[in-house]
């Protein structure tokens, strides 16, 4: 589009996209090096309870919330980490509250399957399966009676097409044109249970029958995910109604921490060859490259910068206070 | 005051309230099966929708879960929602959205989100309605922290205590008895609000204390009324909210009549009478000269024949039969 005569012109839309894609990258290493640390944590034993580890899935999580404003709201899961970071969340205040303290997005109360920052837009990770779903229909309903025009996100995993919950907000929403897009996330797993064994029929079908626009996309191709939900978010916007995103993706590591021995459920060969050819930090990368958009060295400084951000973090969370235990009746109400 | 006494129905003073609340906040919106033009199958809401218009008085599909959990949604997002759930039987339907989502949204996230947003349900026997159309579930309510409970007696009580719960930045479940959407009342014009947490004695009384909440409150002073023939003199408190709850009201009245009763037309077991009577034991032990007691509904699914139907819940008559065996007259 841009002509060579406007060559004199600032910055090649090229340039900007660079810089996009950069970010991009960096926010899907973030995600990875934080879930390799939490991992860490657990494995020592110095993490309480379990946690859900994000991992392998990070195109969808930065794909969608790069296509947002700040202002937009999300919805998360009990595997919510890449979903808080991709919205905007700090490192270092998320390690605190996965261990429990006092310096944590939620003081310390929610933990990993709770965090909440209503500044970035995240409306919580919620442990309840599809337990959300209302939550943000509600969030987009609230933002067309305030006359904003902000979106809403709900993510989900294909487990929660199980929960009847997001078929009767779906129904809603589509009755009233709500600015909410429904982003299901299918990591082929229900906790231990492939989904073909969980799941009948098919997934967007379900979604157009209550005339929504629905999609089904490969998610480990972030750029993809981010054209994708660029474009549904617009339609939102404009106040054409909810969209419904399925994001075909795996999770690398178990349902939870725990989730170590797990052939009885998957192969190992199947985790190897999603890890081999379908990473998506790697399909960025190699597109990046074989693109000659940047080289190695800047995403390997980007690694490394990346790293360092995140074990600061992690030794910010281990070295903060607990909260003070005249805490634990506070806030029960508002 | 200057304005001649007013009287309204129970469900006058739910709808006033509900549209001075709507006049003052634009915030403030309800959402419900058939609220709108059917205005409830009570009637409650009639003539809203048309003040206020479909935006604000929106119907929904028959789908509780869904439009309580779009409540919360609205809710945290700055909105204050009022969602009508028809019957307090449905409650169980919305059970993850109340209890899960909007009891706990302010707590786990470390008080950084809050659910302004009131739950209007209803409950009560003997209206012929059966097992799924009878129930009275304050007690999973109030057993679950992070929500206040209200259940009003009065006209006067419903509108000033809902005016509050709309105003409340908690979730609020405000349970009404559908047999007294009719029942009249004094509610003045002037606005008022009332304040949760504060128990209102309805009758003074020396002999006894009867502690009676919601469709209870009325049985309770016909009892009292009558154990005012054979010369026994009751106080009635009602505790108006059971989240928070006012205990020391009813421990004072119970320590200075030394005698207490319950009354709650909730299951017994394990209900709202099994805590509110352990209070007053707890409150008032060395005062009392014997067992609190306990009436609630009897622990059946409520039954449809009006023979069997009206023997599940409390009367005026088995409260005064309770209340004149405590006092140790026969």
């Amino acid at each position: 589009m841009t002509k060579k005569t406007e060559s004199n012109t600032k910055s090649r839309p090229e340039a900007v996209d660079v810089e996009q894609w950069l970010h991009v990258y960096e926010q899907m290493v973030k995600i990875r090096e934080f879930e390799e640390k939490a991992n860490e944590l657990y494995l020592k034993a110095i993490m309480p309870g379990l946690t859900h580890l994000y991992s392998g899935q990070e195109a969808v999580a930065v794909g969608v919330c790069e296509a947002l404003r700040r202002e937009d709201y999300i919805t998360s899961t009990h595997r919510g980490h890449g979903h808080c970071l991709a919205k905007g969340a700090s490192v270092d205040l998320m390690f605190a509250e996965l261990l429990g303290k006092e310096a944590g997005y939620c003081r310390g109360k929610g933990g990993s399957m709770h965090i909440a920052d209503p500044a970035s837009g995240n409306l919580g990770a919620n442990a309840i399966v599809g337990g959300s779903a209302g939550i943000a229909t509600g969030a987009a309903l609230s933002a067309k009676k305030r006359g904003s025009d902000q979106v809403a996100v709900c993510f989900f995993g294909e487990g929660a097409l199980g929960q009847g919950l997001l078929y009767e907000v779906m129904n809603m929403a589509s009755l009233w044109k709500l600015p909410v897009i429904y982003v299901c996330e299918n990591n082929l797993y229900n906790e231990y249970t492939h989904y073909s064994e969980a799941l009948a029929g098919e997934v967007t079908p379900r979604a157009k029958a209550f005339g929504i626009h629905a999609e089904t996309i490969d998610g480990q191709d972030v750029q993809l995910v981010y054209e994708t939900t660029k474009r549904l978010v617009e339609r939102a916007r404009r106040g054409e109604g909810p969209a419904f995103l399925e994001c075909m993706t795996y999770r690398y590591y178990g349902h939870h921490v725990g989730d170590i021995s797990r052939t009885y459920y998957r192969s190992k060969e199947e985790e190897q060859e999603w890890r081999e050819t379908r990473d998506p930090l790697k399909i960025l990368a190699d597109k990046l490259v074989a693109g000659k958009l940047t080289d190695q060295s800047v995403l390997d400084h980007i690694q490394a910068d990346v790293r360092s951000e995140v074990e600061k973090g992690m030794q910010f969370g281990i070295d903060a206070p607990y909260p003070d235990q005249s805490e634990v009746n506070e806030d029960v109400y508002a | 005051m200057s304005t001649p006494e007013r009287e309204l129905t129970f469900a006058e003073a739910v709808r006033e309230a509900l549209a001075e609340e709507m006049r003052r906040d634009p915030n403030v919106f309800i959402m419900g099966e058939d609220v709108a033009e059917a205005g409830t199958p009570f009637k409650v809401l009639s003539g809203l929708v048309e003040e206020f218009g479909k935006e604000r008085v929106m119907d929904t599909p028959i789908s509780e879960p869904g439009f309580t959990g779009i409540g919360v949604g609205a809710a945290v997002t700055g909105m204050r929602p009022v969602i009508d759930i028809m019957f307090g039987d449905f409650l169980t339907l919305t059970m993850d959205q109340i209890v899960n989502q909007a009891a706990k949204i302010h707590y786990m996230s470390g008080g950084k989100m809050k659910a302004p947003i009131v739950f209007r349900t209803t409950m009560g026997a003997t209206r012929r309605s059966a097992a799924q159309h009878s129930q009275s579930l304050q007690a999973w309510v109030s057993h679950v922290p992070g929500l206040k409970v209200v259940m009003p007696s009065t006209p006067y009580d419903a509108k000033g205590l809902l005016k509050t719960a709309i105003r409340d930045d908690n979730p609020v479940v405000f349970i009404e008895d559908k047999m007294m959407f009719k029942m009249k009342g004094f509610v003045p014009a002037e606005e008022y609000t009332i304040p949760f947490g504060v128990a209102d004695i309805k009758r003074r009384g020396e002999d006894i204390t009867l502690v009676a909440t919601s469709s209870m409150v009325q049985v309770a002073l016909g009892a009292a009324e009558k154990l005012s023939q054979i010369g026994i003199s009751a106080e009635v408190i009602d505790p108006r909210t059971t989240s928070p709850l006012d205990k020391q009201t009813f421990i004072n009245s119970a320590k200075k009549t030394s005698r207490a009763i319950v009354i709650d037309e909730g299951y017994e077991a394990y209900g709202v009478t099994a805590e509110l009577a352990s209070v007053i034991a707890d409150g008032a032990f060395y005062y009392l000269d014997a067992p609190v007691k306990r009436m609630g509904a009897m622990d059946v699914p409520i039954p449809f024949s009006p023979a069997l139907e009206d023997l599940t819940v409390p009367t005026e008559e088995t409260v005064f039969e309770m209340a004149k065996s405590l006092c140790g007259r026969n």
